[in-house]
């Protein structure tokens, strides 16, 4: 150990021009992403600063938004933003996680092979056919079918209460969570698929059956590269903007009812930016996707916290 | 072989989304008859349409409402606002089997404050006798993007409710008080939300509603008639009040015998010296608010500038300097 960093530093000495060049091409690349990050924070705080010392922290508590008045807070919209994302990675995870140890396990060659290919081409449609779909098809079945159906069995709890619209929460969280099944298929297919067969293998010898083995050990083992492809695919979800905005009924309140209609951060912004006037109204709506920004960081950072958690009781 | 000829001339414009299916076949036309100028027209919204229009990248602008004070201030030189189409709100709604319903002003007003909260009520039913009015929710539905059809509803409901002008207000964008209200974004949404919605009620640009076989209710207007929204009760509001200015545009609630209560003008911004093209820019304006250009208006389910509206604003467009 003493020695190896001496060895590793006189090597670095001999260095060619051509690695120099290509190091500097490395670190430019990267610096540029964390300056774009920076620069995107200074200019969203730049352009909502009017509203920022204007409303203060009560932008955040405040919930009504009224731009006759210039009232304006963001609560409903966060509190859409996040129940809208959290519907979506719970359907997504579960479907698209089985899906995928179906594929890497389960499927013949056959049909594995246009199934993955299928579920990737879902990532591919563009997200304003999923919004017209959610619009004509879904939110129609979701008021006569799914909604009374679910409110039947569960219509007790004050979650699936209320009149059913068609358009809400839920609406938008079925969208979304078909957004991001490919994503979380996909990434965890191949995360599933990297995992040695010694310990499937193994598994099999102590006398699992291949279902106990794919719950029990292989997805046990890809636990992290599956969490990684549920946040990325929440990423998405928490940033759908048009798709959303279609089916969730853009009502700025909050209900504790996943029928009800509610609002996103990113739906107000596409909504009613081009038609904001008064320099304080597009102001706010700014601050809106400063506070998205943050969001997205949180929840990012929360799943990285979780990951080095994971790998770092896996190493002890 | 020889290539087409370039056009010499390209005219840009940008805003409203509104008179987007108007210009395009508008401008189309004219092009025809003049294959040497072309106008491309961008339909980014009012709003980005007056911005786009004041940072003079564009040579005209289009907005459903018209430039106000502080955006005229801001604005690099003398504004001319033009209005150069007319267009009506349907109330659409969705009812099975209920092919005809008629509301005052005041009912509707009430629906949208979230007061009358079922299709059967007595309201509603003292002015539909003989109508099989179900027990059913009304669903309120409304633009949930900034817009100028948003702005014409509101102004409606302004001029027929004290309590709507001192609790909501007129805006392109407002905060809606009815408990069961559902946003959604363009004319396209809010006709697909209420075709896909029974009991839903809704504000739709009249050629969506024609254009989408959907039935809208029958309104009663100031003067007590009850007038359905069609060409001729829009384009009578209109002539009602010929001396329509960017200060003074509103023609809703009109107190003319057949005018329909929800109309309005959409407007082109233009400087009085523009920086170039000027000479282009004023014929292509001339000719779209002159008879030959507001004639492309009926093909496209818009209404057409009445005469003495077409002649104010030729006389506004003449003071430009070419």
């Amino acid at each position: 150990m003493q020695n190896a960093e001496p060895q590793f530093r006189r090597v670095a000495r001999f260095v060619s021009p051509a690695d120099r060049g290509f190091a500097a091409v490395v670190y430019a690349g990267s610096i540029l992403f964390a300056l774009l990050i920076v620069g995107l924070f200074v200019e969203l705080v730049l352009g909502s600063w009017p509203s920022i010392v204007k409303f203060g922290p009560a932008f955040i508590f405040n919930s009504s938004w009224d731009p006759i008045t210039s009232k304006f807070g963001a609560l409903p919209m966060i509190f859409g933003t996040v129940m809208t994302s959290l519907i979506a990675i719970v359907l997504a995870a579960f479907i698209g996680i089985m899906a995928a140890v179906f594929l890497a396990d389960f499927a013949p060659r056959w049909l594995g092979q246009p199934l993955s290919f299928l579920i990737e081409l879902l990532a591919a449609v563009p997200s304003v056919v999923y919004g017209l779909w959610g619009l004509f098809v879904l939110a129609p079945f979701m008021r006569t079918t799914i909604g009374p159906a679910l409110q039947h069995v569960l219509g007790w709890t004050p979650l699936f209460s209320g009149p059913i619209v068609g358009v809400g929460l839920l609406t938008a969280g079925i969208i979304l969570a078909l957004m991001i099944i490919p994503t979380v298929t996909a990434i965890s297919r191949d995360v599933i698929a990297a995992i040695p067969r010694d310990l499937r293998e193994a598994s099999m010898a102590l006398g699992s059956t291949k279902w106990e083995t794919a719950i029990r050990v292989v997805l046990p083992a890809a636990r992290v590269g599956i969490f990684g492809a549920c946040v990325l695919a929440l990423g998405r979800a928490l940033g759908e903007t048009i798709a959303v905005t279609m089916v969730i009924g853009n009502r700025p309140e909050i209900s504790a009812s996943l029928f009800a209609p509610s609002y996103t951060l990113a739906s107000v912004i596409a909504n009613e930016f081009t038609e904001a006037t008064t320099s304080i109204y597009i102001s706010a709506l700014i601050e809106l996707g400063l506070i998205l920004f943050l969001v997205s960081i949180v929840v990012n950072a929360l799943a990285r916290l979780m990951i080095w958690s994971v790998r770092g009781s896996e190493r002890v | 072989m020889t290539l087409p000829a370039v056009a010499a001339t390209q005219l840009t414009g940008a805003g409203s989304s509104f008179d987007y299916p108007f210009f395009s076949k508008a401008f189309y036309v004219y092009n025809q008859k003049n294959p040497d100028i072309t106008v491309n027209y961008q339909s980014i919204g009012s709003g980005g349409g007056i911005a786009q229009f004041t940072a003079r990248n564009v040579d005209f602008g289009a907005t459903d409402v018209p430039m106000n004070a502080g955006e005229l201030a801001r604005a690099p030189g003398t504004v001319l606002q033009i209005p150069v189409t007319l267009g009506g709100e349907a109330i659409a709604y969705n009812l099975p089997g209920v092919t005809t319903i008629h509301l005052t002003r005041q009912v509707l007003a009430d629906i949208y404050l979230g007061k009358i909260l079922k299709w059967n009520d007595p309201q509603i039913a003292k002015l539909n006798k003989g109508v099989n009015l179900p027990d059913m929710a009304i669903v309120v539905v409304h633009r949930s993007d900034g817009s100028g059809t948003s702005y014409i509803f509101t102004d409606f409901l302004s001029h027929v409710s004290g309590e709507w002008k001192s609790k909501v207000g007129t805006g392109k964008s407002v905060s809606w008080p009815a408990p069961s209200s559902v946003g959604a974004k363009g004319n396209e949404g809010v006709a697909g939300q209420v075709k896909s919605t029974p009991g839903a009620i809704g504000y739709i640009e009249m050629a969506y509603v024609v254009e989408n076989n959907m039935t809208a209710a029958t309104l009663q207007n100031k003067a007590g008639k009850w007038v359905g929204c069609i060409p001729e009760t829009v384009a009578a509001a209109a002539a009602s009040k010929p001396e329509v200015s960017p200060t003074n545009f509103s023609i809703v609630d009109s107190a003319a015998a057949d005018a329909y209560p929800i109309s309005g003008y959409s407007w082109v911004v233009v400087y009085k010296k523009p920086a170039d093209r000027a000479k282009e820019l004023y014929d292509v304006l001339s000719w779209l608010v002159g008879p030959q250009g507001q004639a492309n208006a009926k093909s496209v389910d818009y209404v057409p500038l009445p005469r003495n509206v077409q002649d104010a604003a030729a006389a506004t467009l003449k003071q430009m300097q070419r």
